[in-house]
């Protein structure tokens, strides 16, 4: 059977589900007027992050690949950057790289400009401009395999291993077959089952794919070692132990569950955006919700879907989120925060395959327009860009 | 009749997790597989909805087995029953205690 869903083509072919004037700041000390501005217009999204300066120079870079590929997001009709104007991100490839989408983008500059208030007052006429401009855009018939689907879990418990992970994984199996691309991440969460994700790696285990597999786990859980001392607090999370796991090796061969049983086309590494990616990919990223939310953004990803035990509310400003959960107990105490109840498999109500339907099902309404309970009430500050060096 | 249910993830698992709430020692676990075969345990400890119990007696040092693959390894010895968790299993994986750290 064939499904489709209603999108705003942009103009360099991604299909986006929601139509947003994205507010990027190009570095931490921008963020303050990047968020005046979207508060004061319609239709408006922001990014407050906490990096782009003083930073080692492989970090600036990722950085600015990672807002560039957000500003590249589909779910943006028209991009705002607000830079201060002395920060060490690459704001001029920033601007540049963003506008070879052919989405009107313009940028301010705090310091040139005199100032917060006249940054805030002239970066609202122009935000206010762009709001306008593609506020007209029409929704258009477009086939399910435009879709870019993120995954990921959070506040899991052993519930996510047994049922909403398994959710996911039917939903990532039910698209990777209609030709869309599906992208999974939290590559500490893969220490203790990578043997399983790299088996199914296109080319084999001992392919470059399946090697590479091998290769960002031991770099996490390395810088995860090199501070000398047991990962767990840190990961398992104290709520994940008090939620009944005992270790990573468990927290991840449940988490894995929701990558599906499709082959894994590829690695993409953490500011890359996944243009012209189809399948099953991986991108390598930590499971922190702030972290991974702005890379599978920054994929390129129109929504996410996220299972959880313990109840995790978050969203993302241009990424609608979708959230299932595992565990009865929670989706009893969390229902406001919840779009789905996948405790219904624990109880032995339904499979899994029937409530991989329904998701399905809420997929596509999502598509379409229909909020996600995170999207309805903004909850969206969980915003961040993965850097591996310190702070200088 | 058993009052617990609890679910063992593949055939040649040594634990099982626990979906009851409000599960204390004594009473009888209905472990049932995806394959729907069924045998029943006796509870030796509490156990909280979500956590794990053992399903044989495991050494310490043996191999703790969930979804056919190991998660950690016994930190004592566990009979068959016993609640499993944290205070009788240890990860094996991002130990940096262990290899000492370089930073």
């Amino acid at each position: 059977m064939g499904y489709t869903f209603n999108g705003y083509r942009r103009p360099d072919g991604q299909v986006g589900i929601r139509n947003y004037v994205g507010i990027i700041p190009s570095v931490t000390c921008a963020s303050d007027v990047a968020s005046a501005i979207c508060r004061q217009v319609q239709g408006c999204v922001t990014f407050p992050h906490h990096q782009g300066c003083c930073q080692m120079p492989p970090d600036l870079e990722r950085v600015t690949d990672t807002l560039i590929s957000l500003g590249k997001s589909p779910n943006l009709g028209a991009v705002l950057i607000v830079s201060l104007g002395c920060e060490g991100t690459d704001v001029e490839r920033l601007y540049k790289e963003v506008s070879a989408t052919g989405k009107h983008v313009e940028i301010i500059r705090i310091q040139e400009l005199g100032g917060v208030s006249n940054a805030i007052q002239k970066g609202t006429d122009i935000a206010r401009n762009m709001a306008i401009e593609i506020s007209g855009l029409q929704r258009e018939e477009t086939d399910i395999s435009e879709v870019v689907m993120s995954i990921k879990c959070g506040a899991s418990d052993t519930t996510s291993g047994i049922a909403s992970n398994c959710v996911i994984g039917y939903v990532a199996d039910k698209l990777v077959d209609l030709g869309a691309t599906v992208i999974f991440g939290e590559t500490t969460e893969f220490i203790g089952g990578e043997h399983l994700l790299a088996r199914r790696a296109v080319g084999g285990e001992n392919g470059p794919v399946g090697q590479k597999i091998y290769q960002i786990v031991n770099e996490m859980e390395g810088r995860a070692k090199a501070i000398g001392c047991d990962m767990r607090k840190g990961q398992p999370t104290p709520g994940n132990i008090a939620g009944g796991l005992s270790s990573i090796e468990e927290k991840s061969l449940g988490a894995i569950m929701k990558s599906g049983s499709r082959p894994i086309q590829g690695v993409l590494e953490y500011p890359q955006h996944a243009a012209g990616c189809k399948g099953l990919w991986i991108k390598d990223t930590p499971g922190r919700e702030p972290e991974i939310l702005t890379g599978m953004a920054a994929t390129g990803a129109q929504f996410m879907i996220f299972s959880t035990g313990r109840g995790a509310p978050q969203g993302f400003p241009c990424m609608p989120v979708i959230k299932i959960c595992g565990n009865p107990n929670t989706y009893e105490r969390m229902k406001n925060d919840m779009d789905l109840n996948a405790g219904v498999i624990i109880e032995g109500k339904n499979s899994i395959n029937e409530v991989g339907e329904a998701a399905f099902a809420k997929m596509l309404r999502v598509l379409n327009g229909e909020m996600t309970r995170n999207e309805a009430i903004q909850y969206f500050t969980s915003i961040d860009i993965h850097c591996l060096g310190p702070v200088i | 009749m058993a009052e617990v249910f609890a679910l063992k993830a593949i055939d040649h698992d040594n634990v099982a997790t626990v979906f009851t709430n409000d599960v204390k020692a004594g009473m009888i676990a209905n472990v049932a597989d995806k394959k729907g075969h069924h045998f029943e345990i006796q509870l030796l400890s509490d156990v909280p909805y979500g956590h794990k119990i053992a399903l044989c007696d495991i050494k310490k040092g043996e191999e703790i087995i969930k979804y056919g693959e190991a998660i950690g390894a016994a930190s004592k010895d566990i009979a068959a029953g016993d609640y499993v968790h944290i205070h009788n299993m240890d990860s094996q994986r991002g130990r940096g205690d262990l290899e000492g750290g370089t930073v």
